[in-house]
């Protein structure tokens, strides 16, 4: 383990560790927005801005991209920092003036008024969404397309993801809670992706469990025999 | 094209993933433009996942997912030409042309794009049709310009 | 023929020699993007078929950019006896005339530009002296190249062949000394005597950061890695710099015997070299110069027999400004996208493929092999005390001599516009300089004799960046080059970073407002605050710099921001929602060509005929574009903008 010091805290980290796990952990508040446990960092949102000191030099960088390293000295709430903070969640917030998230993370940080024209979008460009369908799902059904002021999170040619498998991660990760799954009969769509899959039937309980393209790609991906998935989760146990 | 034509490109660069850009620009100086089912076939052959090369088409100025047009005029906008008043030029052609920047005309003769500077600097205002340069330009030339080619 | 020895490269020396100053009279055509530009391909069928047609004993050359862009065509004519003389502006009906002229021993003088009686071989710490019995008539106040303002103050050492030697020829790049530091560095000296005399030097990066390169390099060659990259970043995205350009074309070979010295002392074996792709030309003639260089035996295995093997790999980009970013463009070369990486781990470390990797730019790799031949200690004599060697800018704008200048660091910026560039054309007053492209910022006349060197224009708000050096005049409007810059870096973020994508959007948007007339002050306090969090928070140095235009001109020209906003009015005339154009009516003589040239039908009159007396012309502001086509159209100056 590696030791350092998190606004006079002595902390520890683990090798290849990122400085907000370790804050996080510690019960030490960075607010953040792209950062999640089960994908890699990415520092996009840039609102874990910290200020380090190494080897007598201070930054301001990502605290999730920056690695864990002995004796640095990280500073959490410094003028910098906050006013830093306080403009990204403000462009964010009017690039998203809808997402309850966001408008309670300004708050929070003490941004009560918007200075610019207020667009009409719902994504904050985090990443999550495409990050955890290529990372841990694997699907890769959804990825950033353009650059700069045009960038955004679409499936290829904007129209239905065809690599989709209605797992549903993307919505669990979402941080705003903008993209949406229902279910309709027999039938599972993820709304924004413009997916609708059909659901394949238990044979014992008769509930419809999981979309029949999932779970034929699972069963291609990890070689299970064909009737692996007859019997949904619950009826098996 | 054909698949077999894509597959020549794709052994042209020995199959590596990272010449995708060189391969997708080969393509792409074939069929002036990156049509679907290319880009489709290209990610099933080389087992890149088709939201990264969508990617990679949607990133760099050079790809285009949309078909150019038989002529493309680039007016360059680099900072030397913009203040010799290159905008003036381009709106000239957005008018006469009847399409903006970016688009191509409904008949499929003309793409009208704009360059960040090509290296004349000295000729500015630039526009490039063709391949050819024109230097010196002004609103008054650009109908000149476009009877370069009928 | 392969060269395994030093005296199989002194026999190519020795052909190069030969193709340089054939026993006949040689014409050059400069054949660089910007010679074709202006047609100097034309000019060179035309010679080329005269040459033909009359059986004339002359050889036929192509050339690269001598730097005077603004003259172009240019051609140059040498032949034993006589002096090298330089033509500007030839067209292919001049091209005929001169060809004969000189042959009858007479030169046209006012088409001439200069002539010269010997060639700085500066690599050699020698001049190259022609032996002159004849003066061709009509030469008589032709100006020597070393008088002329335009190359009087320039020291080229960068470009010291370009303009001189044919780039499809590597026996003249040998011939001018070219591959012997190569030579020297694999026979004469260890990885770390060449590390140690480019530390010596004092050259630091010239794509822009101005990092220390012999300390990145150390850096690369400590690194552990099982397989290290060099790369060239030849991806000028600045507009308006086009410095790298000509070099490539030009001298191609100078940045390729660079790259190898380098590999060499860092102990890599494979090397890249990214051209951006809206450089065709540039492309080509790396091409033709990689594949010369492997054919004799400079690249690949066991080059030069000293065991060393290093091959180079031409990359086209894609269109992409941000690709000019170390670590982007180490992605596009990996096949992804080129969004910048996190920098706590230097790329010389961890770069390409995750292994160490050193990346300079095309300048900065061009001035290695002179580096080697004439030594450090010539190299830091050089230059201000922090700023070692020269600098290769590319003046363009609103000034007279456009083109390349190579001059030493620490020479004013007046110097370089007045002296060099000629002044302002029309006799308009100078307003601002714009350095570093869209890194940089505007610097005013009152710092005109600020010394050029990486600090002191860093000091004052801009940078030195790729060398771009944009020229401004009165009718300049700052803060429309401001929104101009915003617009150009919106668009091209990676958009990652939200403090870069939404602050360079949002300062284009205020931009947008001002220039449009609904400005308010508070709007001044943001675009600071935009630009400190855009600089503070984003990853790369494109969102590090991007605030620099803006602040810099806010810094410096605040009173024209205030104009915009208080009195809703743009002094330089160029913000198109705050003109109006008016027909002055004492001037104006009713011939009608303003109301044909209108697009919009907003100019009501009648046309004075000989037989009708004709109403007076007016514009309606309410359908006015403000094209400015009536202003560009009008013969008489009726037209006034206001």
């Amino acid at each position: 383990m590696i030791p350092f010091v998190i606004d006079g805290q002595a902390v520890e980290g683990r090798e290849g560790g990122n400085i907000l796990e370790v804050a996080l952990d510690a019960g030490i508040e960075i607010p953040h927005l792209c950062y999640n446990e089960s994908v890699k960092p990415y520092g996009a949102c840039r609102l874990c801005l910290v200020e380090v000191v190494r080897k007598g030099k201070s930054r301001m960088t990502t605290s999730c991209t920056y690695p864990v390293m002995e004796g640095i000295e990280v500073f959490t709430k410094t003028e910098k920092v906050q006013r830093a903070r306080r403009m990204i969640i403000e462009l964010i917030l009017a690039m998203c003036p809808g997402d309850k998230l966001i408008q309670d993370m300004a708050k929070e940080l003490g941004v009560h008024q918007v200075r610019f024209k207020q667009e009409d979008k719902d994504c904050i460009l985090c990443g999550l969404c495409g990050r955890i369908c290529e990372e841990v799902v694997g699907a890769n059904a959804i990825q950033f397309a353009f650059r700069g002021d045009r960038r955004e999170m679409i499936p290829p040619f904007g129209g239905e993801a065809m690599n989709c498998i209605a797992c549903g991660a993307c919505v669990v990760v979402c941080p705003v809670n903008v993209i949406r799954m229902k279910e309709e009969g027999d039938e599972r769509t993820i709304i924004r992706w413009k997916r609708t899959l059909k659901m394949k039937q238990c044979k014992v309980c008769g509930n419809y469990f999981a979309p029949w393209f999932q779970l034929e790609k699972f069963k291609e991906k990890a070689k299970l025999p064909k009737d692996f998935f007859d019997v949904c989760y619950t009826c098996r146990s | 094209m054909t698949n077999d034509e894509i597959n020549a490109i794709i052994e042209g660069y020995n199959g590596k993933g990272s010449a995708i850009l060189a391969i997708l620009q080969d393509i792409q100086t074939e069929e002036r433009y990156l049509p679907k089912e290319s880009l489709e076939y290209v990610s099933q052959k080389m087992h890149i996942p088709l939201v990264n090369i969508f990617r990679i088409a949607t990133f760099y100025n050079a790809l285009s997912l949309k078909p150019r047009g038989r002529h493309k005029i680039d007016v360059c906008l680099g900072t030397a030409c913009h203040v010799r008043g290159g905008g003036k030029i381009l709106e000239k052609l957005e008018r006469d042309l009847d399409i903006s920047v970016g688009e191509t005309t409904q008949d499929n003769r003309v793409t009208l794009a704009l360059v960040r500077c090509l290296g004349c600097c000295s000729l500015g205002p630039v526009a490039v049709v063709d391949g050819k340069v024109f230097g010196r330009l002004s609103q008054d030339k650009v109908p000149a310009l476009l009877k370069e080619f009928k | 023929m392969k060269i395994r020895a030093k005296t199989d490269l002194e026999k190519m020396r020795e052909m190069g020699l030969k193709n340089l100053y054939p026993g006949q009279a040689k014409i050059s055509v400069g054949m660089a993007t910007c010679g074709l530009s202006t047609g100097a391909d034309k000019v060179y069928e035309a010679i080329q078929k005269e040459v033909e047609k009359a059986k004339l004993p002359i050889r036929v050359n192509q050339t690269g950019c001598i730097g005077f862009c603004q003259r172009e065509p240019v051609v140059d004519i040498l032949e034993p006896g006589k002096p090298r003389v330089f033509y500007q502006e030839v067209t292919p009906e001049r091209a005929v005339e001169l060809v004969h002229r000189w042959v009858d021993n007479e030169v046209v003088g006012e088409w001439l530009f200069c002539k010269m009686e010997r060639e700085d071989w500066i690599g050699e710490d020698k001049f190259w002296n022609y032996s002159i019995h004849h003066i061709p008539k009509g030469i008589d106040g032709t100006p020597d190249y070393y008088q002329v303002p335009f190359y009087n103050k320039q020291l080229k050492i960068a470009l010291r062949n370009c303009g001189f030697i044919n780039p499809d020829h590597i026996d003249e790049y040998v011939a001018r000394g070219g591959y012997f530091s190569l030579y020297k560095a694999l026979f004469e000296m260890k990885p770390e005597e060449i590390i140690g005399e480019i530390k010596r030097s004092g050259l630091r990066g010239r794509g822009g950061a101005g990092f220390p390169t012999g300390n990145k390099w150390e850096s690369c060659l400590k690194a552990k890695g099982d397989r290290k990259f060099v790369l060239c970043n030849a991806d000028e995205g600045d507009p308006g710099a086009y410095m790298d350009r000509s070099v490539l074309e030009g001298d191609p070979h100078s940045v390729i015997e660079g790259m190898i010295i380098g590999a060499y002392a860092i102990g890599a074996h494979e090397g890249f070299i990214y051209v951006r792709d809206e450089y065709p030309q540039a492309i080509q003639k790396l091409h033709i110069a990689l594949q010369q260089a492997e054919e004799i035996g400079l690249l690949g295995e066991d080059i030069l027999g000293s065991g060393f093997s290093f091959r180079i790999n031409l990359f086209r980009g894609g269109g992409a400004f941000v690709c000019g970013e170390s670590t982007a463009l180490m992605d596009s070369i990996e096949g992804k996208v080129g969004e910048p990486r996190a920098k706590h781990i230097h790329t010389t470390e961890s770069g390409l493929w995750d292994q160490p990797s050193n990346l300079n730019n095309v300048e900065t790799w061009n001035n290695v092999p002179i580096i080697l031949s004439r030594g450090a200690d010539w190299y830091s004599r050089i230059g201000t005390e922090k700023s070692k060697g020269t600098k290769v800018f590319s003046i363009v704008g609103k000034v007279n001599n456009t083109g390349l200048v190579e001059v030493p660091m620490g020479i004013t910026l007046r110097e370089i516009v007045f002296d060099i560039g000629g002044g302002i054309p029309g006799g308009k007053k100078f307003k601002a300089v714009q350095t570093g492209g869209p890194s940089g910022g505007c610097i005013p006349e009152s710092l005109i004799d600020l010394p050029v060197d990486f600090d002191r224009l860093t000091e004052v708000g801009s940078m030195m960046g790729s060398g771009g050096m944009i020229v401004m005049d009165e009718s300049t409007c700052m803060v429309d080059v401001a929104k101009y810059f915003m617009d150009f870096l919106k668009g091209e973020s990676c958009g990652k970073c939200t403090s870069c994508r939404e602050g360079t959007k949002r300062m284009h948007e205020i931009l947008t407002e001002i220039t449009e007339g609904r400005g308010t002050l508070e709007h001044l306090d943001l675009l600071e605050e935009l630009g400190w969090v855009t600089a503070e928070a984003s990853l790369c140095q494109l969102g590090g710099t991007a605030p620099n235009p803006v602040l810099s001109t806010i810094r410096y020209f605040r009173e024209e921001y205030q104009e915009h906003i208080l009195n809703k009015r743009c002094p330089a005339k160029v913000c198109r929602s705050l003109l109006r154009y008016r027909i002055l009516s004492d001037v104006c003589t009713m011939c009608g060509r303003c109301t044909k040239a209108c697009p919009v039908k907003a100019i009501s009159g009648k046309r004075k005929t000989k037989k009708e007396k004709g109403r007076p012309f007016k514009i309606d502001t309410g359908k006015c574009i403000k094209c400015g086509m009536c202003f560009e159209t009008c013969k008489f100056e009726a037209v006034e903008v206001q």
